[in-house]
């Protein structure tokens, strides 16, 4: 590392102090800002552009930028049950409530997230799965737990399982020194509803920007309407699905009828 | 072709559910039931929520069982008065297992109480089946004569009040016994999403001493006012019934129970019942085995109030 860049990265970090205006601007675009779940939804990903502006503050930072994107689902309380034997059989006995957890949660890098700043600074911006708060109700408190609790793992790793949750290191691109890209992979499970892309900017272990954007998921079209008549009409509803049934099984008496 | 299921909330395969229709309903067709002690577990399997499965599977049976209580009516052979009793227990029975339904949901326990309640049930229906056509069986190969129904022979409840005469079925029985099958009925067609027919046919038969010519045809309306009642209380309660996925299956089981029909015919009737009994016994051990073995998972997540 050589003088002149030291004295750069000094004088940059104490321009980050000093002034409201950040050295660095994030700019970012999604690809699209809703998704619509129609019949044929089979998961789709969302592409999210964006390229770091500069200026003369910010020229010689060494060791790269380190990007984090950070795209968080509708929140949904979750109960995770742990199972025991009892008299022999597999029962659901202990239950952690855990008070509105992201449904989707994806931490996408360009390198490993703990590589970018220091555990401190990652947890206080909640950047990792490992660091993100996912409170528990414990009695009449709410708290949160460290990342080994058995319940937080187990909710982490069926999140994981299931798709809808996600760290990759490797998932943003830089195509030029300042022009990134990344793929946001929304699975066929996706929950429907707001979310919310938060795009962190790390240099020499400090955020140096951050950008934040959104998009929804709503179904459209014929699944609305059907998911939309059984929540809000559920008599209409039933009796058209009774209907519907009665009126198949009359048809198929008439078509295939023997006597 | 995929299709992405509106309440069940996640994609299938159209042709693989249309094929688990007719394979179902080609079952039901054959063996002249439901159905709904198979699709539903099935359904589990494939990976919907038991709430969606067991309220979808009631509409499915709905479909079903018309196309045979048409069948019926037109021969006469069903006894509408005591069909009608009959139903008057199921009702409340079905709104009683609907409501089981969603306070086991709320505590968490849904997939262990259908787990055991088919258990229960599928082993105990399935055994005595194996058992008792093992027994015709084994008589029609010593070339014996079976049993003889006696009509004569009074059962404990037969001194029950209320009694009322069935022309049809003629029979004359105290309604108590009759309200109290169809309410057993209506409550396992709503917890377990079953239409109940293969636990109605022996009841009648058995207990009441319907003759059979009049027993499927009843059964079958019981089934079909049963179920198309679940339906709308799932969807009112629960809202748990995904029209979609209802219509791929009613349209494949309506299609398979023709053939199932048809097959049915060639064989024996006892030995169509130990087939019948096998496969029940193989449903409900498939459930123990989920109860007894070790899950390779121990933790599962649940959101409340969500279907899945």
């Amino acid at each position: 590392m050589n003088r002149a860049a030291g004295i750069a990265i000094a004088a940059a970090a104490l321009l980050c102090a000093s002034m409201p205006a950040r050295a660095e601007k994030l700019v970012t675009s999604l690809s699209a800002h809703r998704v619509m779940i129609t019949s044929n939804f089979t998961g789709v990903d969302l592409t999210l552009f964006g390229t770091i502006e500069t200026d003369a503050s910010s020229v010689g930072r060494t060791g790269g930028y380190g990007l984090v994107v950070t795209v968080t689902g509708p929140r949904q309380p979750t109960i995770t049950w742990r199972k025991e034997r009892v008299m022999g059989i597999w029962v659901n006995a202990q239950s952690r409530r855990f008070v509105e957890p992201p449904s989707y949660l994806a931490v996408l890098g360009n390198r490993p997230i703990d590589d970018m700043a220091s555990p401190d600074v990652l947890r206080r911006l909640q950047t990792g799965l490992a660091q993100v708060q996912l409170p528990q109700q414990v009695g009449g408190d709410i708290a949160d737990v460290n990342a080994d609790d058995p319940f937080r793992a187990a909710f982490v790793r069926i999140k994981r399982a299931q798709g809808l949750y996600r760290e990759q290191a490797n998932a943003v691109t830089f195509l030029t020194p300042n022009l990134f890209r990344t793929s946001i992979p929304l699975p066929a499970n996706v929950p429907i509803g707001e979310y919310e892309v938060d795009v962190k900017l790390f240099a020499a272990g400090t955020m140096v920007a951050q950008e934040t954007t959104a998009f929804e998921i709503i179904k459209a079209g014929f699944e609305q309407f059907v998911a939309n008549s059984a929540r809000d009409y559920g008599v209409l509803y039933g009796f058209a699905t009774m209907f519907m049934a009665l009126f198949t099984g009359w048809l198929g008496a008439i078509i295939f009828r023997r006597d | 072709m995929q299709i992405y299921l509106p309440i069940a909330d996640l994609p299938v395969n159209v042709f693989f559910i249309l094929m688990v229709g007719v394979v179902v309903g080609f079952l039901s067709g054959m063996f002249g039931i439901g159905g709904g002690f198979l699709l539903t577990p099935l359904l589990i399997l494939i990976g919907i929520s038991p709430a969606v499965a067991v309220a979808t599977v009631s509409s499915h049976i709905t479909a079903s069982s018309l196309s045979g209580v048409m069948a019926y009516w037109r021969r006469k052979a069903l006894d509408l008065a005591l069909a009608a009793m009959l139903l008057a227990g199921a009702l409340v029975g079905t709104v009683g297992g609907v409501w089981l339904i969603a306070v086991l949901r709320a505590a968490g326990q849904l997939d262990l109480a259908i787990g055991l309640s088919y258990l229960t049930l599928l082993g105990i229906v399935g055994a005595m089946m194996v058992i008792e056509s093992g027994r015709a069986i084994g008589r029609a190969r010593r070339g014996e004569r079976a049993e003889i129904r006696r009509p004569g022979s009074h059962s404990w409840f037969h001194g029950l009040p209320l009694k009322l005469r069935f022309k049809q079925s003629k029979i004359y029985v105290s309604v108590i016994p009759v309200w109290t099958i169809g309410f057993v009925i209506g409550f396992l067609g709503g917890l377990m999403g079953i239409g109940g027919g293969f636990l109605l046919v022996p009841a009648l038969i058995y207990l009441l001493r319907v003759p059979t010519s009049v027993v499927i045809g009843t059964s079958m309306m019981v089934t079909l006012v049963t179920m198309a009642s679940a339906t709308v209380l799932q969807s009112v309660t629960n809202k748990s019934v995904d029209a979609v996925l209802a219509l791929i299956l009613m349209v494949g089981g309506v299609m398979g129970a023709q053939f199932g029909a048809r097959a049915g015919q060639k064989i024996r009737s006892e030995q169509l019942r130990l087939l019948l009994g096998l496969l029940i016994l193989a449903v409900g051990l498939r459930f123990a085995f989920d109860l007894v073995v070790r899950p390779d998972d121990l933790f599962s997540l649940q959101i409340p109030g969500g279907i899945r």
